[in-house]
């Protein structure tokens, strides 16, 4: 069995791969001391490969991961896997947010990561939703059926967040706020989608990819391109370890 | 060096003299030689004659201090710089000693925010809370710090400066036009002037043609060093190197030459023997762009901890410091200051315009250094390094070079995200 295992800052996602094909996988939340929760969750596949990635790689390669490779290089193993025809990812996670570009082979030519704020991450999108009151779930399906837009200017989660509640206090329903929250990641995606270059087909990936707002926005602002969302894109990162732990 | 045992000597009773913050210059002693015993010390398959310079961080705070002061009693002046546009030959000349002041560390930040604007360049910002926090034995004793005009965030600090340390200004002009070129000479010929009133000494041909060529040779060794590292496999970390060309800026010039080619000795025994840091496949990486003031090993250390090895430094305190030499024996004081004006003003900082000749120079370095990669890197709130690399990534591009930018700071708190990029890097370049 070969199993890859993506320990991100929200979450821990287990894929497990059997004759090049995806027999399990498991999503839980990253908790204290990820190593151990991993070593839980890869119990039932024993004996396998471990390939890690995600923030907490080299912690669980001091355990039992016999390699660890980056998000960028497992999100596009992931990608180039179930959508081959995508020469563009978008990964946007937890903690940080990743735009991608590959060769046909699905090799990393070139990518983009924000810096260390959180700006444009999924960590930004949830304080938003709490702000707003929103469970996450309803959070971009709400502002999707928003029609108006308000503008928000800052892209940092402290500033953003004083812009949303001065808006709620100029009597703007949350929902055309919540529509301007997305907006604002959206703009910030594209930018750094025209930093890196894109092809006609992008992809997502990442939890934030499960957002239905977040992806409608950017496939408006791109004329001519194809905007594709894998069926489960959380999975993604784990997906290209486990991809990895069978090539060695 | 014995890992376990290293430790940079205190010296309590000098620093008080000096009017240091003992207490806290002493916390801070231990930081670093904490993180040199980390950083440095735990190299596998080190050159052997390393062991010098880790001499010389032992007594970063103590030898090399009482060095200096021994040199000011004989009424050599201590003159401290943060700039390789400093005319070094000319204080040489007067007997006087240059050294390069601290102005790599987070330490002493929160000590000058509480004066200079909060986004400024950390290395001014670094430099100047070491003066203001008396943490820097360096800085207590110069008998005045030479200041340029580099950059906005430098040229206004020195006027706040100077009312804690003596500082002169020396203007370096903006263009490389035949009037700048002019104004450029009546600089040195200016800095001369100061040199001279403070020594008490008149910087004459034969003392000028003396130090220029003490300072050739410092040069010409580390050209050699940088040449040697080339090799493939390399024979000595990145890291290595740095700290090397980081000791440059505070040792005494004849001895660190001598020493530098020591260790190239080695070097070239390592290499006949096939001996590799740190290992034969390991990727190569070309670092450009700002200098890395010492403590800043933070790049370097991301890059070699994730398996590279760090072949060439486009910087300041790498090739950009060494890399030109000036004509010897030269006949009257006009043809040498003339001489010097044009070695100086071949260094091609990004604070000029245009600034053609470093992307050329940045793809030449690439392809003597045999690396893999470049990485270019520039300091938080460097504008002219910061926009400069818009055309080096264009030509890198062009060139079917892997390329990738980093802007940081010196706190820690993008280690992690920076760790993520380099190795995502390495990946791209193993394909």
């Amino acid at each position: 069995m070969f199993v890859g295992v993506d320990l991100g800052s929200r979450a821990i996602k287990l894929s497990a791969m059997q004759g090049g094909k995806l027999v399990d996988f498991k999503i839980r939340e990253s908790g204290f001391e990820p190593h151990r929760q991993v070593q839980e969750m890869i119990q039932e596949y024993e004996p396998c490969s471990v390939v890690a990635t995600g923030y907490g790689r080299h912690l669980v390669k001091e355990y039992f991961a016999y390699e660890v490779i980056t998000e960028i290089k497992a999100h596009s193993l992931g990608i180039h896997a179930c959508l081959p025809e995508a020469t563009t990812v978008v990964d946007i996670g937890g903690q940080d947010s990743k735009v991608i570009s590959l060769n046909a082979r699905g090799q990393v030519i070139n990518f983009q990561m924000n810096d260390k704020c959180a700006a444009g991450t999924g960590r930004f999108l949830e304080i938003m939703a709490a702000s707003l009151a929103y469970p996450l779930g309803e959070f971009g399906p709400a502002a999707l059926e928003s029609d108006q837009e308000v503008q928000i200017n800052s892209m940092c989660t402290v500033f953003a967040e004083s812009e949303v509640i001065s808006l709620k206090n100029r009597g703007v329903p949350r929902q055309h706020i919540a529509r301007a929250v997305h907006a604002s990641v959206a703009d910030r995606i594209l930018s750094m989608l025209n930093r890196v270059g894109y092809g006609d087909t992008i992809a997502f990936s990442g939890g934030v990819a499960n957002n239905p707002c977040i992806v409608e926005m950017v496939r408006r602002r791109l004329d001519n391109v194809q905007v594709i969302v894998p069926e489960n894109p959380s999975i993604i990162g784990a997906l290209g370890a486990s991809i990895q732990a069978g090539r060695a | 060096m014995n890992a376990e045992s290293f430790e940079i000597k205190a010296y309590p009773e000098m620093w008080k003299e000096l009017g240091m913050d003992v207490e806290r210059f002493d916390k801070m002693r231990l930081m670093l030689g904490e993180i040199y015993r980390k950083t440095y010390l735990t190299q596998k398959n080190r050159p052997a004659r390393m062991v010098y310079f880790d001499g010389m961080i032992a007594e970063l705070h103590g030898g090399r201090i009482k060095e200096l002061l021994a040199a000011k009693t004989e009424g050599r002046p201590v003159i401290g710089t943060f700039c390789v546009y400093i005319p070094e030959e000319v204080v040489l000349a007067a007997g006087g000693i240059c050294v390069g002041l601290c102005g790599g560390s987070q330490g002493s930040i929160p000590d000058a925010e509480k004066i200079l604007p909060r986004n400024i360049c950390p290395m001014v910002k670094s430099a100047f809370g070491f003066k203001v926090g008396r943490v820097c034995p360096y800085i207590q004793v110069v008998d005045f710090v030479y200041g340029e005009t580099t950059c906005d965030a430098k040229k206004k600090t020195w006027e706040i400066l100077d009312t804690m340390v003596p500082t002169y200004v020396m203007e370096i002009p903006q263009m490389k036009k035949q009037s700048d070129r002019e104004m450029w000479l009546h600089e040195v010929k200016e800095f001369k002037a100061k040199i001279e009133e403070v020594s008490g000494r008149e910087v004459t041909v034969e003392g000028l043609n003396k130090a220029v060529k003490v300072m050739n040779d410092k040069r010409r060794a580390l050209q050699r060093l940088n040449t040697l590292r080339h090799t493939k496999p390399t024979p000595i970390s990145g890291k290595d190197v740095l700290l090397v060309e980081q000791i440059a800026f505070y040792d005494e010039p004849v001895r660190f030459a001598t020493q530098v080619n020591e260790l190239c000795d080695e070097l070239e025994q390592r290499i006949a023997a096939g001996e590799a840091v740190p290992g034969k496949d390991a990727v190569r990486i070309m670092v450009a762009g700002v200098p890395m003031a010492l403590p800043n090993w933070k790049l370097h250390n991301l890059v070699e901890s994730a398996g590279a090895v760090i072949v060439n430094e486009e910087s300041c305190i790498g090739t950009r410091y060494y890399k030109d030499l000036m004509a010897e024996d030269g006949k009257d004081m006009e043809t040498i200051l003339t001489d010097l004006t044009r070695r100086y003003m071949n260094i091609d900082c990004s604070c000029f315009t245009p600034n053609d000749e470093r992307i050329e120079q940045v793809l030449k370095e690439f392809r003597e250094s045999g690396a893999d990669g470049i990485i270019h890197y520039s300091l938080q709130f460097c504008h002219t390094y910061n926009i400069e690399e818009i055309r080096i990534r264009e030509a890198c591009a062009k060139a079917g070079i892997p390329y990738m930018f980093i802007e940081s700071d010196y706190s820690p708190e993008d280690v992690g995200q920076i760790q993520t990029r380099v190795e995502a890097f390495l990946e791209q370049i193993r394909g």
